[in-house]
Order: C-alpha cells, then sequence, then structure tokens
C-alpha cells in the first residue's frame, strides 16, 4: 500500500498540470464566483453605471440626483460624456446610450414632478419618473428603482411633507395656527435629516410612480435571451474543440510521423499550419451553426433576422478560436499537457469572459478584466447583434480585436512550430 | 556515378553531437545500408539529406545540387520509420491525398495508385480502412507513400522495422521492383543480415561518423581480414596460469573478459590450426563443450570497428 501511495505522490510531484488541475484550477474559479456573487473583489460594491436626465429642473429632482450620487451602488452619468464640462444628457442620448450599451440603464427625472410633489406630496404619483432600461441586466433595473424611492423618503421629506399638508387642507379644511406652527417647527428637521443622509423622518411609505420602458423594443425577448445563452455555451465549446482539433492536428501527426511526412512535400510549416487552421475554422463555423439552428429550431432564437451579424461574428469568433488552437498545440509538449492546460485555460477564460454567466453582474474592475479574455470580445459582438440589433459597422471593435488576435495567434504557432524543423 | 553526396556533416542537438563529420556516397541504381546502433546519427542523417535538418557545417548534394535544409529536392522520395498513415483512411485514400502533396496531377495520381496498390499487393484490400491492415501491409503502404510521385532516389529510415520475415520478403520485393526502375535507395537499418543479404553496398555510422563503407568483402578486407572467428566454449574457466598456457604463442587467440569460459581464436586455415588449440586446452585439464566457427560478416566488421555489438 505504502509503494502505491508513493507512486502516485512521485507522479502528481512530477506533473505540474495534473498539480494546477487538482490545486490550481479550483482556487481560480472558487475566487471568480466569489468576486462575482460574494463581492469579494478590490472594489467591494459592483457599481451600476446610471444615466440620469433632468427634465424638471425643481429643487426636488435636484435633491433626487444628488440622493443618487449619493448611493455607493451608483455611478451616475449626468453628462454626454464622462467629462464634467460635457452637455447635460436629454432623454434621446440617454435612450442611445442605453440601446448601445453603455450603460444598463437611465432614469428620467419629467418636468413638473417637483411641482407635483409640491402641491400633493405623498400622493404625486404623476408624471411618473421613467426608468429606460435594457432588460437583459434586470439587476440594473430593480436597484435602481429600489434607490430611486429611497433617493425621494431620505433626499426630500420635507418637500414631500408640505405637499401632503396642502393635499389634507384641500380635503380636510385649512389647519389651525397652532398646527402651521407646529409644521413650521418640524419641516427644518425633516430637510436637516435629508441633509445628513440618514433620512430622519421618513415613517410612512410612499409611493414614487416609476415607468420602466424596455428600450430595446425586443420583439423576442426570451429568443434574444437564448441567443446570448447560445453564443456564450457555444464560444466555450468552440475554444475546447478548436484546442482538442489543433492537438490532433498538430502533436498526434508530429507523433505518427504524418506531420513528417506532410512536411517533406511541398507545402512546408507555413502551409501546414494555415491549412489545418483554415479546417478547425470551418469546423467551428459549421459548430456554431449547428448550435445557433438548434436555439432556432427549439427555442425560437431569432436566427433568420440576424444572419448577416451571426455570419460575421461566427466566422471571425471561429478563425480567432482555431488560432489560438493552434498557438496552444504548438506550445504544449504532450497531448496531456495541452489537455490540462487548455482545461484550466478554457474555463477561465469562459468565467471570466461571460460565458458562464453575463459580465454586466461582475464588478467593474472584474469586466474590465473580463475583456482580457478571447469569449468577452465574441460575446459583446453576438450581444450586439441579437440584443442591440445593432448594424454591422457596429461589430467593427470585436471584428478588429478578434482579427488582430488571429493573426497574432498565428504568427505565434508559426514560431513556435519551428521545434518540428519547419 | 554519385546521385547523393554528403560530406563531412555535422549537427549539434544541444550539447549532444548527432552528426560528426558524417561523409558518404550513394551511386544511381544502388540499395545503399546505413548501418549502425541506436542514436549512432543514421535518422538525423536521413533527415538531413531530406532537407529536414539544417546542418551546422558540411554539405549535402543530390545530383549535383545542394540541399539547403529548408525543402526536400523533388528528386527524393521519403518513407519514415513511423506508419505515417492516417489510420481512418483507407489504402487509396491514403495514397490518394500524399500523391496529391506530391504534386501529381489527377491523371497521373490515378495511374500512380493503381501502380503503387499492384506493386505492394494490396489491390484487393485498397478500399479498406488501414485499421484492418496487419504490420507488414502498413509497412508497405507507408513506403508506397513516399514513392507515388516516381523519386530517383528513396530514403527509407527503418523500413522493415517489427515485421515478420515473410513481410520483410514483400518489402525487399517492392524496393527491387523500385531498384529495376532505376532508383537509388538509401537504407537505415540496424539488421546485419538484411544489410549483408540485400545491399549492393554499408554504411557504417557510429558516434555521428562513418568509420567504414563498401562491399561485405571490402569491409571484410579493410577489417578483420579474411579470417574464420573460432569461439571455444570450455567446461569451466580456466585459470590465469592455465589460460595462459593455452594461448602461448598464438596472438590470435584471447579469452573474454565477460565470459571466463569462453576463447576467441582468427585462423586463416581451421583446419590446420584448430586441432593444435584443442590438444592444448585438453593439456591444462579442461575441456570443451562447444565450437563455433564463423566466416567473416558485418558483425564481426562492426565489432572489429567499434569494440562492441550492434545492439547495444
Amino acid at each position: 500500500m505504502g509503494t502505491l501511495l508513493r507512486i502516485g505522490w512521485t507522479n502528481l510531484k512530477r506533473d505540474r498540470v495534473a498539480q494546477a488541475l487538482t490545486f490550481l484550477l479550483p482556487i481560480v474559479f472558487f475566487s471568480i464566483f466569489a468576486s462575482v456573487f460574494g463581492q469579494q473583489s478590490g472594489d467591494r460594491t459592483p457599481r451600476i453605471r446610471v444615466a440620469v436626465v433632468d427634465e424638471d429642473r425643481s429643487e426636488l429632482s435636484r435633491r433626487v440626483v444628488e440622493g443618487l450620487r449619493k448611493e455607493d451602488g451608483l455611478r451616475l452619468q449626468t453628462g454626454t460624456s464622462a467629462e464634467p464640462d460635457s452637455p447635460s444628457l436629454d432623454r434621446q442620448s440617454a435612450e442611445k446610450i442605453v440601446r448601445t450599451g453603455d450603460v444598463p440603464i437611465a432614469v428620467v427625472l419629467p418636468q413638473g414632478m417637483g411641482a407635483a410633489f409640491a402641491e400633493r406630496g405623498f400622493a404625486a404619483t404623476e408624471p411618473k419618473v421613467q426608468v429606460l432600461a435594457d432588460p437583459s441586466d434586470p439587476i440594473a433595473s430593480n436597484m435602481v428603482q429600489g434607490l430611486l424611492q429611497k433617493a425621494v423618503m431620505t433626499s426630500a421629506p420635507d418637500l414631500m411633507m408640505a405637499g401632503g399638508i396642502k393635499q389634507f387642507e384641500k380635503v380636510g379644511g385649512a389647519l389651525t395656527a397652532q398646527q402651521r406652527q407646529a409644521v413650521a417647527q418640524w419641516l427644518p428637521q425633516l430637510q436637516a435629516g435629508a441633509a445628513r443622509g440618514d433620512g430622519a423622518g421618513s415613517g410612512p411609505t410612499m409611493g414614487l410612480g416609476i415607468d420602466v420602458i424596455d428600450v430595446m423594443r425586443s420583439d423576442d425577448r426570451r429568443g434574444s435571451l437564448i441567443s446570448f445563452y447560445a453564443a456564450g455555451i457555444g464560444v466555450m465549446f468552440l475554444l475546447f474543440s478548436s484546442v482538442g482539433g489543433a492537438g490532433g492536428a498538430l502533436l498526434d501527426e508530429a507523433e505518427s510521423g504524418t506531420l513528417e511526412r506532410l512536411l517533406s512535400t511541398n507545402i512546408g510549416m507555413g502551409g501546414v499550419l494555415v491549412g489545418k487552421w483554415l479546417f478547425l475554422a470551418l469546423v467551428g463555423v459549421a459548430q456554431l451553426t449547428v448550435m445557433f439552428l438548434w436555439g432556432r429550431l427549439v427555442f425560437d432564437l431569432p436566427l433568420f433576422q440576424h444572419i448577416p451579424g451571426f455570419l460575421v461574428m461566427t466566422v471571425i469568433t471561429a478563425a480567432a478560436a482555431a488560432a489560438l488552437g493552434m498557438v496552444l498545440a504548438t506550445l504544449a509538449r504532450t497531448r496531456a499537457q495541452l489537455s490540462g492546460f487548455s482545461t484550466i485555460l478554457i474555463l477561465t477564460m469562459s468565467a471570466l469572459g461571460g460565458s458562464m454567466f453575463p459580465r454586466f453582474l461582475m464588478s467593474e474592475s472584474m469586466q474590465k478584466v473580463g475583456l482580457l479574455t478571447f469569449n468577452a470580445w465574441a460575446l459583446d459582438g453576438y450581444l450586439k447583434v441579437f440584443w442591440r440589433n445593432a448594424p454591422l459597422w457596429q461589430l467593427w471593435p470585436q471584428v478588429l480585436v478578434l482579427s488582430t488576435l488571429t493573426v497574432m495567434f498565428l504568427g505565434t504557432a508559426r514560431v513556435l512550430a519551428r521545434r518540428w524543423g519547419g | 556515378m554519385s546521385v547523393l553526396s554528403v560530406v563531412d556533416a555535422r549537427k549539434m542537438f544541444g550539447p549532444v553531437k548527432a552528426l560528426d563529420g558524417a561523409s558518404l556516397e550513394l551511386r544511381e541504381g544502388e540499395l545503399l545500408g546505413l548501418l549502425g546502433p541506436n542514436g549512432a546519427g543514421k535518422t538525423t542523417l536521413i533527415r538531413a539529406i531530406a532537407g529536414r535538418v539544417r546542418l551546422d557545417a558540411g554539405e549535402i548534394r543530390v545530383f549535383g545540387q545542394p540541399v539547403d535544409g529548408r525543402r526536400t529536392p523533388p528528386e527524393l522520395g521519403i518513407v519514415p520509420q513511423e506508419i505515417a498513415l492516417y489510420p481512418l483512411m483507407t489504402a487509396r485514400e491514403n495514397l490518394a491525398v500524399f500523391g496529391r502533396l506530391q504534386g501529381l496531377t489527377s491523371a497521373e495520381l490515378g495511374r500512380q495508385v493503381d501502380w503503387a496498390l499492384e506493386s505492394t499487393g494490396l489491390k484487393d484490400r485498397a478500399n479498406e480502412s488501414i485499421r484492418q491492415f496487419s504490420g507488414g501491409m502498413r509497412r508497405r503502404l507507408n513506403i508506397a507513400c513516399g514513392v507515388l510521385h516516381r523519386p530517383r532516389i528513396v530514403l527509407l529510415d527503418e523500413p522493415t522495422v517489427g515485421v515478420d520475415p515473410q513481410s520483410r520478403d514483400r518489402i525487399y520485393d517492392v524496393l527491387d521492383d523500385l531498384r529495376g526502375r532505376g532508383v537509388s535507395l538509401l537504407l537505415t537499418t540496424h539488421h546485419l543480415e538484411e544489410a549483408e543479404a540485400r545491399c549492393s553496398r554499408t554504411v557504417i555510422i557510429d558516434h555521428g561518423r562513418a568509420i567504414a563503407a563498401g562491399t561485405l568483402g571490402e569491409l571484410v578486407e579493410q577489417t578483420v581480414g579474411r579470417f574464420r572467428l573460432v569461439t571455444l566454449r570450455l567446461d569451466a574457466a580456466a585459470g590465469q596460469a592455465a589460460t595462459a598456457e593455452i594461448i602461448r604463442g598464438a596472438r590470435t587467440i584471447e579469452g573474454d573478459p565477460s565470459d571466463p569460459r569462453l576463447l576467441r581464436a582468427r585462423m586463416r586455415d581451421v583446419a590446420i590450426e584448430l586441432p593444435p588449440l584443442l590438444e592444448r586446452v585438453r593439456q591444462v585439464g579442461r575441456s570443451v563443450e562447444d565450437v563455433e566457427v564463423k566466416g567473416p560478416s558485418l558483425q564481426s566488421v562492426f565489432i572489429h570497428l567499434t569494440g562492441r555489438e550492434l545492439r547495444e
């Protein structure tokens, strides 16, 4: 028994890939999930970017904006850009940046809101605050609605109370001089409490009328969300199949001697690599197409409405995945090494890049780290096509990054392939 | 006429000297055996000739043209040591893909594939997956894939390794067929008997150098001479004094350090020289259990040149 333990220990001690798979990969995954769902990353709170349009420009709206600005969970954008002196957002520009995915949500404080509260206080549910939301991020919408209620309650209780008294007088008759004096003494306390930010004095629950508007106006929201998951899972498995295929194409052929035979023909190493890459890319295109067709047949994925964008993203994604597979296959010395290393890399990239759960659930810093992964760029492109109905030209950042990666990967694979004497 | 020449080829892989001044010459239409133990540099030399390894120094010429180590000269056909075939393809499909990669046109391809299937005896199995083939059949197909484009020189790296004698004969039938067409062949082997029986000439390579070259007769003449090698096995070790008595006056008799019961002697005329030796053994009180008389062979040449058996 002791001998068997010794054999196992010696093999594990000398197999770095096995060590990484056994100890490192679980830690990496634990850290990613803990960062996303436990918010244990560097910036403890995932901040939601919110565009705010103040059409009312009243005391109430000013205080609501300030109340929202104090929230740790939000990062407000009131101008058309991040510059402090940029012009204020209007409704159209706010809707546009939600549609393009720059922010997940926008809040429009409508004209007349302050006046309605001054007149009717708690009962003023019109005009309603409008929340322009991208439903692909349901968390942002719900969180902002809650924080809006909180902002009104804690930032402007005095204004609401003053309006409420007016409303009361309309129904119940004028207050006595003594009652007026008591209200006059209480209102500054409410205002002071609001200024301190502790919401002193806000007792009764009062409702702010909120309209949530789906700015994506997707006819088939379910189908579009399914396309997101199809892309997420599809890209992850595309990476697995590309790496496996490249391993078969190079490592197995090197071992069997067919690579040597190919290299003794006129085709040369460059030709072999391009030929293998092209085949893997075509298989990748077929793999993603089958996946999306299945989604169309079984889950009503809106494939046929987005054929050009789908083709662009699928071709460029498959090309880049195949090129990454070639790099890993030329880097690895053995099949076992390739399999272990690529499993770690692909699962990590898929977790960080949004294949396992959407990146908008992650903190901002994690989202930035995610951009270092292959998956994030591919998934952002599919999201643009199927969710945002973006025109083809808007895919240029994804196409540029993925095609640059393809060229870099192929160049690296060519250099690494010199070990086979090509 | 020389179709291939290698002069002072040198190649290092890190600290290891794979080739250390190897030279050889392949003549038109001959079957040249490149003989040496594992690690002697045979495969490196073959790969260098094929343009797959760039030499650190030295020169290789194929039909007078230098090989630059970047590409395989079109006059060469390469048959690697491994079964370099696609196992999921049929024999015909394997031949077709390698023929196409060698640059054959569609018309040539059909003709050459039929010829290859015929000459390797695989015509009846042409459309079967090669996973169902025996080792010998795969070896023959392996050779055929390397010669489809009608090369004038074929390099074969251990073409008969791991096959039974019958399959080996069929492989040599294929090679004889190629020689009949004027193709020059260079094959590596560590089968002495094969090199002795099949090759026109042999080059012996060891530690990256060609240490002898020629026909069997030339090699014997250059090294061990026309002696018979006589090995006696005694019933027990003779002891130092007795051994000295046995080999007294005969410079060509020596003991074997690895087995004190063995005595080896080189004799020009066994009938005259063996009886006195047996008599001296009897005189020191020992008897002879076994006597082996061997004519000169590549084995004895190799032992003479390198001081060790080939399969070390």
